[in-house]
């Protein structure tokens, strides 16, 4: 059997399955795998005395008809989790712990699996390499100084260094695609709709997606199935039936109509991303896909589009961390001056930049021509899809622009960052299925990913499309460890 | 509106007209809260009813409570208004400390009640006020500055309440068709079950917009609002006040500046609280976290299905059906208790004494010891029984007071206290006779002078005969014997 924290979750649970495994162990593992991995500062706040509690009561009475019986999973620090910490990565949620769990959350724990800990993340989901959270930057394992992603960057770097065996991220623009593209590991954005959004900390709302984060396919498939439900508590969770993904799951591609996008040939991209994208064609040309060129024309206006809403909504968002019911509360000779101090000390640069971004685009005089302008183009952009979708199944681009880049690199220069969303922000701005597998590597061998895009509901499709890709890139993450320590 | 009627301020030969919009937030009567399930009972502990979502936690989403909806859609029914098919509610971004979501979630550009009227019932006829719209939104919190020295303490329980914004259009002219507005708009919320009014429980505030015109005038002047009134009276005074000050600032020559303005009660004036220049920027937009409002053909017809008989109506029935004047008919339906009263009494006795009765005594009574009908020290059982025995001449009308008086302690059978207290009518023709023989016997006098030509006398013989009966004689019975006897 191979070591414990690097099999996948299907290898896990069926190795608790068949009882060659107990929970305890895993959990153990994990947790002496995390002790050794410090320098990479995936943790916010771990779980692990609790989390070991958990796996020897589950292994007194076990339930082996569980999806996820007894297995360890950290999960992203924007989910709220009874009795544990929940930061958002800000110091204004430094020493918030909520009295209740998000519906996400709750159904990884009803099928079983026990909460490993809290991982680190952009604030308030607000990044692209994880190095806006207030607990410091994240390594990725891939190698060092490098960032992992963002803004599910602690969760990325979590499950490519075996130190959870999946995770789940949350995806506003691309927060779970792009560092799964980072890692070499795989991130699944759902419909929006999907997955519930109650006692996830908002960013955008009309945005914000959970999504599974993982090793492989497989495993993306098998973790989905059971965070996708449809919750009352949230308005806009759609009532629909959802698939049995993982075992619907089928390399079976054969006349599938798979469109590649003329638009997201963009400017200055890397010959090697175009080189990966060629790959990807013709892979799932081997595997009996039909290739039909197509076009998004509104592609050019996504990222401002995105740039408009998602801060606008953050701006409204963000107003309840005010220092005076819960969280971070510097102190003041009146109320304004409480909350112009609470806020000025709670939140960091970037989300400060979105909240006045947003604050602006929202204001009298300025709302028609920007934010009510942009959600005219973001019906474009849905309609661009639609159009698309009545043609192909599904649709074939490159995860992003570009490999990790160095800690540093970008921090001063924000709209460089915001680029990095240039493939990724479309999909949620249409409310779509997107999923990135590791399909190369560049020049440095660090990984690249591609995107497959779906219709609305048509999660189970993009699975079987990257299932039969992942087969044929075969991809291998060969990550040296290097950060461990004794 | 006759020219007398006319509410007009004069200066020097001047006359200035005063209009009058109100925007009216009216709490929606409901067991929970417009986007969470926390209780809506008024006068609880501070922070006993808020739930994670009236207190903004991270996370947290609003989802619309259907039964506010529904109370909306009736409400607007009841004011002849258009219900729009699709509303959105949207956030209205400020920061205060019992606001705890940094914004309030209501509804702006797309509400969902559209135009609509109400008709007042002045004493020089009826007059339409003009609805310009119905939007649901959020109560806040309350701030509570008065009981720590040092810290504003937040109580949360208000906090998510549904409130109804009912917008007048600037229809209104004078502080009475205020007075008479506010209270038909109560009165139309409490038939429909949609809002107690209870001013002194803040299920029904207001926020008054006055601008003042020459008489003759078209173009309105420049307006002030004066923020969350909260007794129809303070409304009046605010007005009067408001109204004068601008009256003022024009004689002086001197601008009206828009503004947004409190009502100092004690010193009956309004202040100025902030200017157009300092208005807040709300930057409203749709709520993210919840859909558009759709609302279906079959639940507006499911709904005014449902609508019971609403003050006009009854008005109008009232006035047909039991030949009441529209004056009489205005009273007993002011109130769907006083209607509801009435249609009670009526069941069993004499319409016209009913009425008489119930805004004459019964009003009386409630005025004095204020008192709501629904709280009446007599019940509608025992009134119609009071008034059987006057229609039937067990009593007399007079003798009936006294019982009615008797009656208001702890609501007594009036059947009873008439057999104790050998209270019943004398209605025996032989026994009034006898009676009335012994009065003539004994002023043989007055007799011959009334045979005389003196027929003012004929009192004197009533009043004596009453005496002799100890007032229990049928009075219809005595004038009519008394008249065979001195005539015959």
């Amino acid at each position: 059997m191979s070591d414990i924290t690097s099999q996948s979750l299907f290898e896990l649970t069926s190795n608790i399955k068949e009882k060659k495994l107990s929970s305890e162990e895993i959990t153990k593992a994990f947790i002496y795998r995390a002790e050794k991995s410090k320098k990479l500062n995936v943790y916010v706040t771990d779980n692990f005395e609790r989390a070991i509690d958990q796996s020897k009561k589950f292994d007194s009475n076990p339930n082996l008809d569980l999806k996820l019986p007894g297995i360890p999973i950290a999960v992203k620090d924007l989910f709220c989790t009874n009795g544990v910490r929940t930061t958002a990565g800000s110091k204004i949620l430094n020493n918030f712990v909520p009295t209740y769990e998000s519906t996400v959350t709750q159904n990884l724990w009803s099928q079983g699996a026990i909460l490993l800990g809290k991982l680190n993340c952009d604030e308030f989901a607000m990044g692209s390499s994880n190095e806006t959270s207030f607990f410091g930057n994240v390594q990725n394992p891939v190698g060092e100084n490098l960032v992992p992603g963002g803004s599910s960057g602690g969760s990325s770097a979590a499950v490519a260094a075996n130190l959870t065996p999946v995770t789940i991220g949350t995806d506003t623009g691309g927060s779970i695609r792009q560092p799964a593209s980072f890692t070499g590991t795989v991130g699944l954005k759902p419909t929006y709709g999907s997955c519930s959004r109650y006692g996830i900390v908002a960013f955008a709302s009309s945005l914000d997606q959970a999504g599974p984060m993982t090793k492989n396919v497989r495993d993306c498939s098998m973790l989905l199935e059971v965070i996708s439900s449809f919750d009352q508590k949230d308005s806009t969770s759609i009532d629909y039936k959802r698939n049995y993904y993982s075992k619907e799951l089928s390399k079976d591609i054969k006349g599938k109509k798979i469109g590649i996008p003329k638009e997201y040939r963009v400017d200055n991209m890397p010959d090697e991303i175009e080189q990966l994208w060629k790959n990807g064609i013709s892979y799932a040309k081997d595997c009996g896909a039909e290739i039909i060129d197509i076009s998004l024309p509104h592609t050019n206006y996504a990222l401002p589009t995105y740039y408009i809403v998602a801060p606008a909504e953050a701006s409204s968002n963000l107003a309840r961390y005010d220092g005076v019911k819960y969280g971070f509360r510097s102190t003041g000779q009146n109320l304004i001056e409480m909350y112009e101090k609470t806020r000025s000390e709670g939140f960091g640069d970037e989300v400060k930049r979105r909240i006045m971004i947003g604050t602006y685009v929202l204001s009298s005089g300025y709302y028609d021509a920007y934010y009510l302008k942009a959600q005219k183009v973001r019906q474009l952009i849905k309609k661009d899809f639609d159009d698309a979708f009545s043609k192909v199944d599904a649709i074939l681009t490159p995860s992003t622009p570009s490999s990790a880049f160095k800690i540093g690199e970008k921090t001063n220069d924000p709209v460089s960052m915001y680029l990095n969303d240039i493939f990724t922000v479309p999909i949620n701005l249409a409310g779509l299925p997107g999923i990135s597998i590791p399909a190369g590597k560049d020049k440095n061998n660090y990984p690249l990913g591609l995107q497959v895009i779906g219709k609305p509901f048509d999660e189970q499709n993009i699975l079987n499309i990257s299932y039969a890709l992942e087969d044929k890139i075969n991809f291998k993450n060969d990550i040296s460890d290097w950060w461990l320590s004794e | 509106m006759s020219k007398n009627s006319e509410y007009l301020i004069e200066r020097e030969n001047k006359q200035y007209e005063v209009i009058i919009g109100l925007e009216v937030h009216a709490q929606v009567t409901s067991e929970s809260k417009l986007f969470s399930q926390s209780s809506t009972k008024f006068g609880a502990e501070p922070n006993t009813q808020v739930s994670l979502v009236d207190a903004a936690f991270p996370g947290m989403l609003p989802v619309i409570n259907e039964f506010c909806i529904e109370q909306a859609i009736k409400t607007g029914i009841g004011l002849k208004a258009k219900i729009n098919k699709k509303s959105v509610f949207d956030r209205k971004n400020y920061f205060y400390a019992d606001l705890p979501q940094g914004y309030q979630i209501s509804q702006y550009k797309y509400p969902i009640v559209g135009e609509g009227k109400v008709i007042l019932d002045m004493p020089n006829g009826q007059k339409e006020i003009g609805i310009e719209r119905l939007h649901l939104e959020q109560d806040a919190g309350k701030s509570i500055h008065d009981i720590d020295p040092n810290n504003t303490l937040v109580d949360l329980n208000r906090s998510g309440v549904a409130l109804m914004e009912i917008v007048s259009k600037p229809d209104l002219r004078s502080p009475d068709e205020v007075n008479v507005y506010i209270k038909k708009l109560r009165s139309i919320m409490r038939y429909l079950g949609t809002c107690d009014g209870n001013m002194q429980e803040g299920s029904l505030r207001a926020d008054v917009n006055v601008s003042v015109r020459l008489k003759g005038e078209i173009e309105f002047g420049t307006r002030c609002e004066i923020k969350n009134v909260n007794s129809i009276k303070f409304m009046q005074m605010a007005i009067i006040s408001e109204a004068n000050r601008q009256i003022d600032l024009l004689e002086d020559g001197k601008e009206i500046d828009q503004e947004t303005r409190l009502f100092d009660t004690k010193r009956n004036e309004t202040r100025s609280m902030r200017s157009k220049e300092d208005a807040h920027d709300y930057r409203y937009f749709p709520d993210p976290d919840l859909l558009p409002l759709e609302i279906s053909q079959e639940l507006i017809e499911k709904i005014k299905s449902d609508i019971p008989e609403l003050p006009d109506e009854k008005k109008k029935r009232f006035i047909d059906k039991f030949n009441l004047s529209p004056y009489e008919a205005t009273i007993l339906v002011s109130d769907i208790e006083t209607s509801n009263f009435f249609e009670e009494v009526i069941k069993n006795s004499d319409v016209k004494l009913a009425t008489n009765w119930i805004t004459g005594e019964l009003f009386a009574v409630l005025n004095e010891k204020n008192l709501e009908i629904s709280q009446s020290p007599v019940s509608a059982k025992n009134l119609s029984k009071l008034i059987n025995l006057i229609k039937d001449g067990t009593i007399s009308g007079k003798i009936a007071k006294t019982v009615f008086e008797q009656m208001i302690d702890g609501d007594q059978d009036p059947l009873i206290i008439v057999k104790e207290k050998g209270l019943k009518q004398e209605s025996d023709p032989k026994a009034i006779e006898e009676l009335i023989n012994k009065v003539i016997k004994n002023n043989s006098d007055k007799v011959a002078e009334y045979k005389s030509g003196k027929d003012k006398l004929f009192g004197f013989f009533v009043g004596q005969a009453m005496k002799e009966s100890k007032g229990k004689g049928n009075p219809q019975l005595i004038n009519k014997i008394l008249k065979e006897k001195l005539n015959g």
